[in-house]
């Protein structure tokens, strides 16, 4: 390279005049070489990380349905008293799986939604909107109350005291061969809007709706 | 190349040159054998991997005056970690991940049955109350004695990972008995980390491995808690000790350094 000669800019031909190199080539091959190996190495490493990444989060993508419930038969709700029934929210765990469900029947003088097919039952979740404890229904008090903060809920399931962020979710109902059932969970804002079901701690009123989006495992 | 320091090796353990007079060709006493095996051993190794230098580094090297009890914390974490680990490995050899029931009667079984069961299993449960506690002391004490600063910013950074990974420890090895305490406790933690806002929805599905708590969440967090973290904690305290031997550490903030102040005089104008 003659001494006044400005160096090359390009880092890319930067290579050019070495040994073997032919004249005019815009990559070179130890360039192309370096490259070409630097790439099947990451395909590679690609390869096994990729999947077993999407191994380890696929079920945040997977709609779960444990389908309809039998829980027992109409004449055994009232419609001003919650009866407890069992049923299961998480199959494999045995006891751990089950979970209380607060059931009556609907009633048009407290029940202000448009009624349907899905709830001519009122089924409430025992697990409290908090954290996930269980409360309990205390018949004499007509309120819910969960043992860990001291959340309260009326009888709709809004909260009345506490920490709660939102109502007590709600379960679908129906009648199916003189048994009645529930189905899926949702969750409510404090109007008693129905929403996708939410995790215990998320509010669903004003901002919160967005804040905690609804998650494609559960989305109804 | 600059020339190691030497290791502090005490007088009466340095080879001693033969007394004037005495019989070189004296036969060696077994113990003397021994000590020659033992070194020529740790020779062969030494001359096939020059460890002995980077040992030397990292193990004798100066400290500053005014160093303390209070320097020992991030050590007594190291060991709080080493125990975790050991008595980890062994529970793991009798501990079954099953939900409906597996998990809690091998934990019961281990307590119960196994020699020395109840200790291991207390050790391991004492140890990471523990080791969490020493962690935030050792915290402190970087924080307080300005450890943190340049240039050992980076080591804080490490240091904040290893805090993070120690309390995915805690909460992960929490779940494994899988008794009342522990199921509701990971029901209640796992919905705390739903509160976060927009991922945490999805770090709960995560971490359940679906909506609900099931089966594969204990798998999960057994995997969690004895492949994934334990591995990503003994990478980051590989980083962080380097670092420190590196760096060196800080002398206590009360420490000055001895300088020649020049005495103030009054200028005269």
């Amino acid at each position: 390279m003659a001494p006044n000669r400005r160096p090359s800019k390009s880092k890319y031909t930067a290579d050019r005049g070495t040994p073997g190199a032919f004249e005019g080539e815009t990559v070179t091959r130890r360039r192309f070489m370096t490259g070409t190996a630097h790439g099947a190495g990451a395909l590679a490493t690609m390869g096994f990380t990729l999947p077993a990444l999407a191994f380890a989060i696929g079920p945040i993508f997977k709609n779960q349905s444990l389908g309809w419930q039998t829980i027992g038969t109409p004449d055994m709700f009232p419609d001003n008293n919650y009866i407890p029934a069992v049923m299961v929210i998480a199959p494999g765990v045995g006891e751990a799986g089950k979970s209380t469900v607060y059931v009556r029947r609907r009633n048009p003088a407290i029940d202000t939604q448009p009624p349907s097919e899905f709830n001519r039952w009122v089924a409430v979740t025992s697990r409290c909107s908090h954290l996930g404890c269980s409360v309990r229904w205390i018949p004499s008090a007509e309120r819910f109350i969960c043992p860990c903060h001291g959340s309260v809920f009326d009888l709709e399931g809004v909260r009345v005291a506490g920490p709660a962020p939102r109502p007590l979710d709600r379960f679908f109902t129906r009648l199916h061969d003189g048994f009645v059932q529930v189905g899926r969970r949702y969750s409510v804002n404090s109007e008693l809007r129905a929403f996708s079901p939410r995790d215990p701690g998320e509010p669903l009123d004003g901002i919160g709706q967005y804040l905690y989006p609804s998650r494609p495992s559960v989305r109804i | 190349m600059p020339k190691l320091p030497a290791p502090p090796i005490p007088p009466q353990f340095l080879p001693q040159p033969p007394r004037p007079g005495t019989q070189r060709g004296r036969p060696r006493t077994p113990l003397e054998k021994g000590a020659e095996a033992g070194k020529s051993a740790v020779d062969w190794i030494d001359e096939r991997t020059s460890l002995s230098g980077g040992v030397r580094w990292m193990l004798f090297r100066k400290v500053p005056k005014g160093t303390n009890w209070y320097y020992t914390l991030g050590s007594a974490t190291l060991f709080a970690f080493l125990s975790q680990a050991v008595t980890g490995v062994f529970l793991a050899m009798y501990y079954r991940p099953e939900t409906t029931g597996g998990a809690y009667e091998s934990v019961r079984y281990i307590n119960n049955d196994v020699f020395l069961g109840q200790l291991v299993q207390g050790m391991h449960k004492w140890g990471s109350s523990v080791m969490v506690v020493l962690v935030f002391l050792h915290m402190g004490r970087t924080f307080f004695f300005g450890a943190y600063k340049y240039p050992r910013e980076l080591n804080w950074v490490i240091g904040v990972v290893l805090l993070i990974l120690t309390m995915t420890m805690a909460f992960t090895g929490y779940l494994l008995p899988f008794d009342q305490q522990s199921y509701w406790a990971t029901i209640v933690g796992v919905n705390i980390n739903g509160t976060g806002p927009l991922i945490g929805p999805y770090l709960s599905d995560f971490l359940r491995g679906g909506p609900e708590f099931t089966a594969t969440t204990l798998s999960r967090f057994y995997a969690i808690h004895m492949l994934l973290v334990p591995g990503a904690i003994a990478a980051m305290i590989g980083a962080h000790l380097y670092l420190v031997a590196k760096l060196g550490t800080t002398a206590p903030p009360w420490q000055r350094a001895a300088v020649d102040t020049p005495e103030l005089v009054e200028e005269k104008v």
